[in-house]
């Protein structure tokens, strides 16, 4: 028997509040992270994903609060990421209630660091998140799907191939792979089918669909089409058009194992 | 009533410890590491996280052994995730290490049992593999290890923290490791099951202890329920 597919809203945090960005830059107020977070645990969310975005490290512990105060009310597996750059940060984020860390720029940097995180605090709480834009790559030819990664919220481009470095990522201990497009995310016109199918193929760790989503069709099409293990969302869900409840249905009714609890 | 929750210093003690707060808020939650705490508490919580050797370590380096020994025979004892495994007779993790012995049989690695993603991590090494020659559907078949999401638990057997919880409720399992062998029924019962690639235990029981695979304090509702069942049992099946 499969494991349910996951669906996973996804809060941006900046300085304490819930924003959501179109192309990674044009930010729009989504509330208080611990009242959305409450909001979708009540709808019947599998996880949350808090990426916190705040720009100055004055104010990194602002997240720790708000997992502190979300783990003590919400008792559903939390995934925080943003600005991991030491064990220290991903112990500090663990003990706030955390149950995975997700992991960007730090592991562009230093892949050694994935191997050190998954090794103590085990494999199955280091998520490495990658933002992939597509790319075309001198050597591989005019024919080939490529997609580079980019690091700092995809402010800066590396020349790394996305699904080489999803081998990598995987090998080096990660246990699960957070795949965003860039070129879908914030647009509503999907998920990226073609990247996801190939990072799916590629690895044999979970990896979360990411990027695009504007209707629950998308969320259908990034498990049966691009071969997701969980599928992540936040405009659908923060702005009220749809409610994971009603994702959950839609996904069932498209023949896919979701954890539909009794009403 | 004093509920303590046993603190290795391993895995995440606080959503265990703020989850049975929620359930149980007249009672006197505590995180310990000490002995004495643990005899004299009402009921035990045995959480685990990580790896099992570690996980043994840590109780030895606290002396907290006898204690736990004693409190398996005694009180209203949960075990979650490692700390229900620690109590078979043996864990092949980390090279192997013997366990509380609590009940029957071995803990294996996932990848024992099923053939299936041995090949498919083969494939993952094997680079160039054609894009398009690898169908979904086979994709649909590997396991990925470790088992990490909801899974469906169907009850074998009645038990007092099964009450109000339906037969294959989703709970949330995160584990690379797990035990397949039927208990005996003096030596233990199974009171659950799940499927992944192969049926293994995600509960099992005996006298007043109730063990289970899952992590409750991560299961929403059903989980939410499970605990609040624990803290009202009295210890008889």
């Amino acid at each position: 028997m499969p494991l349910a597919k996951r669906i996973i809203p996804c809060l941006d945090v900046d300085n304490g509040r819930v924003v959501k960005g179109v192309n990674f830059v044009g930010i729009r107020d989504a509330g208080d992270p611990v009242e959305v977070a409450k909001r979708y645990n009540d709808q019947g969310a599998d996880e949350i994903t808090f990426l916190d975005i705040t720009a100055t490290s004055d104010n990194r512990d602002t997240i720790l609060h708000v997992v502190e105060e979300v783990a003590s009310e919400v008792f559903i597996p939390l995934t925080v990421g943003g600005g991991v750059r030491e064990l220290t940060d991903v112990r500090r984020l663990l003990n706030a209630g955390a149950d995975k860390i997700s992991v960007n720029s730090t592991a562009v940097f230093n892949p050694e660091f994935i191997q050190q995180a998954s090794s103590h605090f085990g494999s199955q709480c280091i998520v490495v998140a990658i933002d992939a834009k597509q790319t075309h790559f001198v050597e591989k030819g005019d024919a080939a799907d490529c997609w580079q990664i980019f690091t700092h919220g995809g402010r800066k481009e590396t020349g790394i191939d996305a699904i080489e470095w999803a081998e990598k990522m995987a090998d080096y201990g990660a246990g699960e792979i957070l795949l965003t497009s860039m070129d879908g995310d914030g647009t509503k016109a999907g998920y990226d089918l073609k990247l996801t199918r190939a990072i799916t193929r590629a690895v044999n760790i979970p990896v979360i669909a990411s990027g695009g989503v504007g209707n629950l069709e998308h969320l259908v099409d990034g498990v049966k089409l691009g071969g997701a293990d969980a599928v992540l969302a936040a405009s659908i869900f923060h702005f009220g058009e749809y409610t994971v409840q009603q994702a959950k249905q839609a996904m069932r009714a498209a023949g896919i194992d979701v954890r539909l609890d009794r009403d | 009533m004093q509920i303590a929750v046993v603190d290795l210093g391993v895995g995440n003690l606080r959503s265990v410890k703020q989850a049975v707060v929620t359930v149980a808020p007249e009672a006197d939650v505590i995180l310990t590491s000490d002995a004495n705490s643990l005899l004299q508490a009402d009921k035990i919580v045995l959480p685990g996280q990580g790896a099992i050797g570690t996980w043994f370590h840590e109780l030895k380096e606290r002396g907290l052994g006898d204690a736990l020994t004693q409190c398996l025979t005694e009180k209203p004892l949960l075990g979650i995730c490692v700390g229900m495994q620690a109590m078979f007779d043996y864990c092949e993790e980390d090279g192997g290490q013997s366990g509380l012995g609590l009940f029957k049989g071995s803990v294996k690695h996932f990848s024992h049992f099923h053939t299936n993603n041995k090949h498919a991590s083969n494939d993952r090494m094997s680079k160039g593999v054609p894009e398009s020659g690898v169908r979904l559907s086979t994709q649909k078949e590997r396991l990925k290890i470790p088992q990490m999401g909801w899974n469906q638990v169907f009850q074998i057997h009645e038990h007092p923290l099964w009450s109000g919880i339906d037969d294959n409720a989703y709970f949330y399992f995160v584990h690379s490791f797990c035990a397949n062998t039927a208990p005996n029924s003096d030596l233990g019962v199974v009171y659950g099951c799940a499927n992944y690639g192969h049926k293994f235990i995600a509960a099992v029981g005996r006298d007043n202890v109730f063990a289970v695979q899952f992590h409750p304090e991560k299961s929403h509702k059903n989980g939410l329920k499970l605990l609040k069942n624990f803290t009202d049992w009295n210890g008889h099946v």
